[in-house]
């Protein structure tokens, strides 16, 4: 099944800018491809993701297929509290999917 | 017997052949789709190039996975930031590619990503600005192998 990786410093300065980076398992599949019998495959992808620092949305994607498979996103974010930052990730045929990292600011 | 065969063999093998290319292939975006895209994010605001940094390779061998960079000069303060980076492309099937929100907690306008390309093109990216100005970026990519047109 779907599995995400994210990398987000364990411990960061108060005001320093952090950066992140996430990695998703999905093959993002377009719908312009077809099976070697001619049939269309139907469109499977991630549509947005969004990235909450303690319920605060700092960062938001809508993805369209030309994103490459295994959607690969790197942004960055102000480290402004300690506490969790959660990653959404949300698509066709209903697929869902969070992940958390906690985040210490000292 | 054995001709008619064959006759029938090639006949019926120029057959399939018209029919694989007459085959309809999906509508692919032009420059001028992509235009179109942009307008209904921008609106009839005026479009600057400038102050976005879209970096690219130059040459992808592979338009499966081709990394890309995009970022704007900003302070990123309340009063001052950049609100999204929307990516559009002209000749994949489709003029988008994805949109980015930012907010003043972003810290830098800057995203990392990895996009499809299906031919040698283009890549056009937006940025929008809190004070509601547009500003643009574009960079060329020569692609080797295609995206989107292999079969499974």
């Amino acid at each position: 099944m779907a599995g995400a990786l994210i990398n987000v410093p364990e411990r960061a300065r108060r005001g320093e800018i952090i950066e992140i980076k996430t990695l998703v398992s999905h093959p993002m599949e377009t719908g312009y491809r077809r099976t070697q019998l001619g049939a269309p495959i139907p469109r499977d992808i991630i549509r947005t993701f969004v990235c909450t620092y303690n319920g605060t949305e700092i960062f938001r994607a809508e993805l369209h297929p030309a994103i490459a498979a295994n959607p690969f996103l790197v942004f960055s974010t102000v480290a402004t509290e300690s506490g969790t930052l959660s990653f959404q990730w949300t698509g066709d045929n209903g697929f869902a999917l969070t992940e958390s990292a906690a985040i210490r600011v000292e | 017997m054995d001709r008619a065969t064959r006759r029938e063999f090639l006949k019926a093998a120029a057959g399939v052949g018209m029919a694989v290319a007459l085959a309809p292939r999906p509508a692919a975006a032009t420059p001028a789709t992509m235009q179109e895209a942009i307008r209904r994010v921008v609106g009839t605001a005026r479009v600057t190039p400038g102050r976005v940094k879209l970096e690219l390779p130059p040459l992808s061998e592979n338009g499966n996975t081709v990394p890309l960079t995009v970022s704007v000069e900003s302070a990123m303060t309340a009063e001052e930031h950049v609100r999204a980076i929307h990516l559009f492309n002209e000749k994949n099937p489709q003029p988008d590619v994805a949109s980015f929100h930012f907010g003043p907690r972003a810290g830098r306008a800057r995203v990392a990503t990895r996009i499809r390309l299906a031919d040698t093109q283009a890549v056009t990216a937006i940025a929008e600005l809190s004070d509601g100005s547009f500003w643009s970026a574009s960079a060329n990519v020569v692609v080797t192998l295609a995206a989107c047109l292999e079969d499974a």
